[in-house]
């Protein structure tokens, strides 16, 4: 298995399934069927391969590893080169994983145009797996603007009743700042004369320069993250986008504004990370406070949810700043959780919606009693979502905080108001949809969970308690890379003549941060 | 007793020269009716000056005392104009017969049109260049006219000869102050005169800026774009279809070849003319297509947007910006080409349609129509990972490397308003509802959408480093010292 090029595999069988989908014929009825098994079974089959990942990676290795590297376009350096590392790793799997959950939640809700609907699935994911695994920055730019095209498709066609507004804005947002990042990309093309991600890692850019492609990725990734003040997107992407689409946003793609935030900003721009870190925990702060303080006054459950994705993903901008051990090893499994954790509230809202056709939650009021099973689920996931201790959601908001409060106190302090909004709106949406009298009659004649709708969310509660009781079995894939990454970049800053010489220590928690020595040099 | 001179360089255009006037003979002689075997005459003939093309000499070779040459840029760029030609010509049959307009002269006027643009990027001297240009021009005037008895496509007609003449009138006008202020009409002669460095004089500026008028106007650069939208949308679609592609792959081949060989040495001089007509063009072409209805009209600015980005990298006036041009507009080709195979079928009831909202719900009667105009669409907004991304991605690398980083960021941002008409259509094909469907696409107009299609992706992915190459050989040979 492992002289298989895995990664390629993983990332191209789901478009040989679309391609399947594709050439299906017959009647509506046939195809549609056929269309939902052979979307399904390839996104099992993808899965499962990309297990195989996982088991031939060597976690203490904390460089490329499954690197495969072909000559594409040689007369401009391009070259086709794929790789994962402990940063990325987890999020291919994420990928892979969501998949065949968004196949299962779609099975009966999405009726209209099945067929093209699992292309456009199986296309997303193929984009994201691809992105994750590129190690040429024109790969990695193909894909990550590829995911455009399967998602505009996805909110547009079989959205909600403003999906063109919803549509257009998510593209050309995400668009525009990508836009700029490709400027910055053939900047370093022309700086490095290559376009090999591993040779931009440890190519040490100039100060100046890197300002400014500091700020070119960085609008790219914050729109995808998002980051107050661009994150205005998401809320109408989410609410309008079908529960399969909202699944793989949440889920996925705003992974890939934080993947690309420490894979291009933090790792090839130390420079640029130092000078920026300040704004950052601002807008971070911001984001969290402001988001959290939107969510509690939203009225529609989805809009909520995506607020609250605004704010969560405060957290690991914040955490990723903050570069230290603490903030980064938060910052990625607040992400993780946060994948997991989005994904399954907005299957839980997909699990109403379908059922009642409506996101507001003064339509329902009283599930518990008709919908035990439902309850239960809901409630796993909303207390993760709020952070408590021993679901997903705890490890990564607490070790964000202490990162946080190692480099300034009033970050940690403002963000540390997010989670207490974050408890409030989490419990009044839990209030609002599950106590109360069942009055309604519409909502007293809801049935509860089926068993397919079980089958998806049993290996996400699984996922989310593992993560929260034993968050080391995800964190010992990742730690080395973190930790490379967090000596690798006070050994640019030293270059660059931005900090003193100082010993290393990265696994104490006792560790003067990083940035905090930075500032203090700056000052 | 005097030998011809060796006239093998330009054995193509001698070809094609000889097929012309021997298709207008045939069909002369077989009268009404033998349009289709005229055109596929034609395109036999394109085809065969395609084949010399690809196996003649690459070297530079100078003929007709040095009016005339042929190198490796010059091939690259006739193989772009030969294909679009021959495509155009066999889209176009279906639609000549449907609608009544089924005469031989059409293919032939192609033929000599094409035969025009070949000469037009060969040519080493300003006259041979005027010669080229005027010998094309003429063709497309009458071609613009074709549909005599509908006012429309006259109006076109004549507002596309008025605007010519004058711009011919610009272009002449500059070339004569290049002769009187420097005594010479040759490129190679212009080349060695200011390879000193020393500032020409004022009248060659002057000049050189109205040669790029002209050449500007012949190529749609805003501000010499008002013409297009007009004769896009009046001329009949067939003759649109071929207006966006070979004249404008043959006109941008000219430009690049005027100002780097001959005017080469005046980079600074002409660079911000192109740098404000490059900008100019990306905004115009991006924000007036959002207005509009017809489709064509549509397609016009969309076009006058493109060649824009192309000339992103001449502005950059280097090797890396010529080769960036020559990918650019290889793309381009495929684009267009495709996108009209699907606007020359667009058919309801018989009568041909050309607003967009024709297209509404066309994803649900025409699948693979609708999602090849997707791929057509998307790949024009330059959204990765189709083929338009890299006919973007390169011209910008240039425009980076030569410091241009005001036109870069500009031209990014407006490729992202462009972004917005190319999303309308699909919006309109895939969001809307179905109103009428469209009549079932012809056959050749079918494998022409498909093959552009599958050139986007992913033919284009597998074979791009042929092409890549290719351009880099021939926009070393415009370099070559």
């Amino acid at each position: 298995m492992a002289d298989l090029p895995i990664l390629t595999l993983t990332t191209f069988l789901p478009l040989v399934g679309a391609f399947f989908i594709l050439v299906i014929r017959g009647d509506a009825e046939t195809v549609a069927r056929n269309a939902r098994a052979v979307a399904l079974w390839t996104s099992l089959i993808t899965f499962i391969i990309s297990l195989f990942i996982l088991t031939n990676f060597d976690p203490s290795n904390p460089g490329f590893q499954l690197v495969e590297e072909y000559a594409w376009l040689p007369s401009y350096k391009i070259a086709y080169i794929k790789g994962v590392d402990g940063v990325s790793i987890w999020f291919v799997l994420a990928s892979t994983f969501l998949t065949p959950i968004c196949v299962l939640a779609s099975w009966t809700s999405v009726e209209k145009r099945v067929k093209e609907f699992m292309i456009a699935l199986l296309v997303l994911e193929t984009m994201m797996v691809g992105m994750f695994t590129a190690l040429d920055f024109v790969l990695f730019y193909l894909f990550f603007e590829g995911v455009l095209l399967p998602m505009f498709l996805l909110i547009g066609v079989w959205g909600g009743p403003q999906r063109v507004y919803a549509a257009y804005k998510f593209f050309l947002y995400t668009f525009i700042g990508s836009v700029l990042m490709l400027l910055a990309i053939l900047a370093m093309y022309l700086t490095t004369g290559t376009m090999d991600m591993r040779v931009m890692l440890d190519y040490q850019f100039a100060s100046d320069l890197q300002k400014w492609l500091w700020v070119a990725f960085f609008i790219a990734f914050a729109v995808k993250t998002p980051i107050w003040p661009l994150h205005t997107w998401l809320p109408f992407a989410h609410v309008e986008a079908p529960t399969a689409g909202s699944v793989m946003l949440a889920g996925v793609m705003l992974k890939m504004g934080g993947y690309g935030l420490i894979r291009a900003n933090v790792q090839m721009l130390p420079v640029g990370t130092a000078w920026a870190t300040d704004f950052v925990f601002v807008l971070s702060v911001v984001a969290i406070m402001y988001a959290s303080l939107v969510a509690l006054a939203q009225t529609d459950m989805k809009k909520m949810i995506a607020y609250s994705s605004v704010a969560h993903m405060g957290y690991v901008t914040m955490g990723i700043f903050t570069m230290n051990h603490q903030g980064l090893d938060g910052a990625m499994f607040q992400m993780l959780s946060h994948t997991v954790v989005s994904a399954a509230l907005f299957l839980c809202i997909g699990v109403a919606y379908n059922r009642l056709h409506t996101r507001e939650m003064a339509a329902y009021g009283g599930l518990a009693h008709n919908m035990p099973r439902y309850a239960v689920v809901f409630m796993v996931f909303m207390l993760a979502s709020v952070g408590l201790p021993g679901t997903s959601g705890f490890v990564g908001e607490f070790l964000t905080m202490l990162g946080a409060f190692q480099v300034n106190t009033w970050v940690a302090f403002f963000a540390a108001t997010g989670l207490v909004l974050g408890a409030a709106y989490m419990l009044l949406l839990y209030r609002m949809l599950f106590f109360g009298k069942l009055d309604k009659p519409e909502v007293k004649a809801m049935p509860d969970l089926s068993w397919q709708e079980m089958a998806y969310f049993a290996p996400l509660i699984a996922i989310v308690l593992i993560m929260g009781v034993y968050p080391a079995s995800f964190k010992d894939v990742y730690m080395p890379t973190v930790e490379k990454i967090l000596t690798d970049h006070q050994a640019s800053l030293q270059a660059a003549g931005l900090t003193a010489p100082a010993p290393v220590q990265a696994a104490s928690i006792e560790t003067v941060a990083p940035a905090a020595a930075v500032n203090a040099s700056e000052n | 007793m005097q030998t011809l001179p060796d006239l093998l360089p330009a054995l193509p255009e001698i070809v094609l020269a000889c097929a012309g006037m021997a298709l207008l003979m045939i069909g002369v002689f077989r009268g009404e009716g033998s349009l289709r075997l005229v055109s596929w005459l034609a395109v036999a003939a394109l085809v065969v000056v395609g084949v010399l093309l690809v196996q003649g000499p690459a070297e530079r070779a100078v003929t007709f005392s040095g009016l005339f040459v042929s190198d490796a840029f010059g091939i690259f760029a006739k193989l772009l104009i030969v294909t679009a030609s021959a495509l155009s010509i066999i889209l176009s049959m279906n639609y000549l017969e449907r609608e009544q307009l089924a005469r031989f002269e059409y293919p032939v006027l192609l033929v000599f049109a094409t035969l025009g643009m070949l000469a037009m990027v060969s040519a080493n001297n300003l006259i041979s260049l005027y010669i080229g240009l005027e010998l094309q021009s003429l063709s497309l005037y009458v071609v613009a006219a074709f549909r005599r008895d509908v006012a429309k496509s006259s109006e076109a007609g004549l507002k596309y000869f008025v605007l010519g003449a004058l711009s011919s009138g610009l272009l002449l006008y500059g070339a004569s102050l290049v002769y009187g202020f420097t005594g010479t009409t040759s490129f190679d002669r212009l080349a060695v005169m200011f390879a000193g460095g020393a500032t020409p004089p004022l009248g060659v500026i002057v000049g050189m800026v109205f040669v790029a008028a002209g050449l500007a106007f012949k190529i749609s650069a805003v501000p010499f774009h008002m013409w297009t939208p007009d004769v896009y949308e009046g001329a009949p679609t067939s003759v649109t279809a071929f207006f966006a592609v070979a004249p404008k792959v043959a006109a941008m081949s000219l430009f690049i070849r005027v100002l780097t060989e001959p005017f080469g040495h005046l980079l600074p001089q002409w660079q911000q003319v192109i740098w404000f007509c490059s900008l100019a063009s990306m905004i115009i072409g991006a924000l007036a297509a959002i207005q509009q209805t017809n489709i064509k009209r549509l397609m016009a600015y969309s076009s006058i947007g493109h060649i824009g980005y192309a000339l992103v990298g001449l502005a950059a006036g280097s090797q890396e910006g010529v080769r960036g041009v020559l990918i650019y507009l290889a793309i381009y080709l495929a684009m267009n080409v495709g996108t009209f195979a699907i606007i020359l079928s667009m058919r309801q009831q018989g009568r041909m349609v050309e607003r967009i909202s024709d297209l509404a719900g066309l994803s649900k009667s025409h699948p693979l129509m609708a999602f090849a105009m997707a791929m057509f669409m998307f790949s024009m907004a330059g959204v990765p990972p189709l083929a338009g991304f890299f006919g973007k991605f390169y011209v910008f690398m240039s425009a980076i490397q030569a410091g241009l980083y005001g036109l870069a960021i500009l031209g990014v941002l407006t490729s992202v308003a462009s972004c917005y008409y190319y999303l309308r259509i699909i919006k309109v094909m895939y969001f809307d509802d179905l109103v009428e469907p469209l009549e079932r696409p012809g056959r050749a107009a079918a494998l022409v959408m498909t093959g552009t299609a599958l050139f986007i992706f992913p033919v284009f992915y597998l074979f791009a480093e042929p092409l890549l190459s290719g351009a880099g050989a021939a926009a070393a040979a415009l370099f070559h010292g």
